[in-house]
């Protein structure tokens, strides 16, 4: 082997190293582009810049150790102003999740408070809700999956398949940037979950936004990609920043720069 | 602890009202008129009992109307749609149609809806007995792992559809989120023998009608209105065989009938007898000598009839099709003495063969689905035997094969 060619594979290998440190605990990228999402403001199509976003959902052991070291956020110490009373409830103690649930499964039972705390002690932080809607549209092969009937009914399925959150992260499908679970396993945290207000009566809301059913009029494909859609709205509706569910987990995403700065440095 | 002291309130108010009741009895005769029933004071609190179906709870009776606490849980759970298909079923109180609630004219309701921690989706309840926005949906929007309360008064008696209407609103009632809710007139509904609770709804699966395994909530056909099952409380045969309802002759049987949809209409109709009194749609205006009666979807009627004969008595939803294709079947058994003068039993002949066997299908299609692998072993050929037998025989010719006298006969073959 040439000296030459020697000194490029190792630069090419250090390339490769460095590159995959600069990953961050496994996140992948998203080109950044523009979608319509259901409740569009001014029936507008949204930007979204490119960011990095957690290949799976924050796991029960990865919570553990964060709690270790933040010891405000145990059980019997988080601020009662950051918990509805629920937080955690299904983990043995302070420090321990117990027998029952799996390491490997995504932590769920977390305030909003404590998600976000969780991603911004790591640099990052909570998705907000477009950007979630925007990575959530893959499926395995195609950015904008929306509009494929199979995957929309797939979705659905989902949402009425029984206790999903006691699998472990990486049981779903890997989609087109290569983000595991984003349907299938645990509902997620967004970082203004709330900023689209469904009152509880679902039907005055479809009156309200007449932008809601703009070009579905035919009944289709797009029906289907509205009504699942409409379950992750109303969710996230039905939720307050202190609540917590035993179905709602969280990942963290941070912005493509930083990433970029990190690499010059 | 709170639970504790309730009861303790609630055993205490009852003793109370029994003392009251004995010392102003003679006082009580002057009955108080008030312009309104939104003005009927509700005194005391009680809790309301709910019954799952095809039960309903004790009458009102004389009682006065009072603050009625109704406690009801957001189940989502997995059961049996018909012989070897399951499907996952959400509902109130952990049954379809949901637990019947009770009360009468002037009655404050505090509603306590809980959703399961377990619990995928965050849901509601819109009582069509409310006068509110709503009907309560806005106030009792409610996260899994959570309660909400909201209170109300019964303004107009009568049966009542209630129903999930959270958004997607037609996939919740499509998966089972509905009942009823009776509010009786001031000294209640006349006495009647026997009582029972039946509600109708429409589903839709993935799969064919039949087709085995776990069958997902299919919304395509649900917006296309295409069912796969019609059945009388949430699934096939929650009303026939073991399950069947009874009286005894002579008594007189009333029957509250809801329809939850989400899609169709029903036909109710009960073959053999003639509904004697039909509070038509659930209201104050009564029909009588009604054959069938229609019950739109977030309706219900309320029906009455004297059994006079011994026999089984067959409830369906006369688009006749889903009774005997798609489940829209159940039974009304009636014990006791034959009566030669109202029914001879002498003919031969059915008395109600709406399709005769030859025309009726076997659920089959050309191409074999993917669970409809042959069966491979003998056990297997009976088992698969029987869901089918279950699926198409059973609904006339019973467990056995004996059928009904005089109406489906016995499916024995006689060796000579």
């Amino acid at each position: 082997m040439s000296p030459f060619i020697r000194i490029a594979i190792t630069f090419i290998c250090s390339i490769i190293v460095f590159t995959t440190s600069a990953q961050r605990n496994d996140m992948a990228e998203v080109k950044g582009g523009t979608y319509i999402p259901l409740y569009g403001v001014d029936s507008t199509t949204v930007d979204v810049q490119s960011f990095k976003m957690d290949v799976y959902p924050v796991t029960n052991r990865e919570y553990l150790n964060f709690v270790k070291e933040n010891p405000q956020w145990q059980r019997s110490r988080i601020k009662r102003l950051f918990s509805d009373g629920s937080y955690l409830s299904d983990w043995e103690g302070d420090l321990s999740y117990g027998e029952k649930l799996k390491p490997n499964a995504p932590v769920t039972s977390i305030s909003w408070f404590a998600a976000k705390n969780y991603c911004e002690l790591q640099g990052k932080r909570l998705p907000t809700v477009d950007e979630w809607e925007y990575a959530a549209m893959a499926d395995q092969t195609t950015a904008d999956a929306r509009r494929k009937e199979s995957y929309n009914q797939q979705i659905l399925d989902w949402y009425e398949a029984l206790k999903t959150f006691k699998k472990e992260i990486g049981s779903t499908f890997k989609n087109y940037w290569g983000i595991y679970d984003l349907h299938g396993l645990v509902w997620e945290w967004t970082l203004d979950f709330n900023s689209v207000l469904i009152s509880g009566e679902s039907r005055k809301d479809v009156d309200k936004d007449s932008n809601l059913f703009c070009g579905s009029a035919a009944v289709g494909a797009t029906d289907l990609m509205n009504y699942a859609a409409f379950m992750r709205y109303a969710l996230r509706g039905s939720l307050k920043a202190n609540y917590t569910m035993r179905n709602l987990g969280f990942r963290c995403v941070a912005p493509l720069e930083n990433i970029n700065e990190n690499h010059s440095k | 602890m709170k639970i504790n002291t309730t009861k303790k309130l609630v055993l205490r108010s009852t003793q109370l009202a029994g003392v009251a009741s004995l010392l102003f009895s003679c006082a009580e005769k002057e009955k108080k008129v008030y312009a309104s029933t939104a003005e009927i004071p509700a005194i005391r609190e009680m809790t309301a009992e709910l019954t799952s179906p095809p039960h309903v709870p004790t009458p009102v009776g004389k009682r006065k109307a009072k603050k009625l606490i109704v406690d009801m849980e957001i189940l989502e759970l997995e059961s049996e749609m018909t012989n070897g298909v399951r499907y996952v079923y959400w509902t109130f109180g952990g049954t379809v149609p949901g637990s019947f609630i009770r009360t009468r004219v002037g009655d404050e309701v505090e509603f306590r809806l809980k959703n399961h921690p377990d619990n995928k989706l965050p849901h509601n309840i819109d009582l069509h007995a409310v006068t509110g926005p709503g009907g309560g949906a806005e106030s009792s929007f409610v996260a899994p792992g959570r309660e909400k309360v909201f209170s109300f008064k019964t303004l107009n008696p009568g049966l009542y559809v209630y129903h999930c209407a959270t958004a997607p609103v037609g996939m919740h009632i499509a998966n089972g989120m509905y009942g009823l809710i009776l509010v009786e007139p001031e000294g209640g509904l006349p006495r009647v023998d026997k009582e029972y609770y039946i509600m109708q709804g429409d589903f839709y699966t993935k799969g064919a009608n039949g087709e085995r395994g776990l069958q997902p909530f299919d919304m395509q056909k649900a917006v296309n209105e295409h069912a796969d099952y019609v059945v009388f409380n949430g699934s096939v045969g929650a009303l026939t065989g073991d399950n069947a309802i009874t009286a005894n002759v002579g008594e007189t049987v009333r029957l509250f009938v809801g329809n939850g949809g989400p899609n169709l209409v029903s036909s109710f109709h009960v073959i053999g007898e003639i509904f004697d009194k039909v509070y038509v749609e659930g209201g104050d205006l009564i029909n009588e000598n009604i054959q069938t009666t229609l019950i739109p979807a977030g309706g219900a009627a309320i029906v009455e009839f004297k059994v006079d004969v011994p026999g089984t008595l067959i409830l369906v939803d006369h688009s006749i099709f889903r009774a005997f294709n798609k489940g829209a079947l159940g039974m009304l058994k009636v014990e006791g003495e034959e009566n030669k003068k109202i029914y001879s039993g002498e003919l031969r002949e059915g008395i109600y063969l709406p399709e005769g066997p030859g025309i009726q299908t076997m659920p089959s299609t050309d191409e074999t689905p993917e669970s409809e692998i042959p069966a491979k072993t003998m056990a297997e050929k009976m088992e698969f035997g029987k869901a089918t037998f279950m699926q198409t025989c059973f609904a006339c010719h019973l467990g056995e094969g004996q059928g009904i006298p005089e109406a489906f006969p016995p499916l024995q073959i006689r060796i000579i």
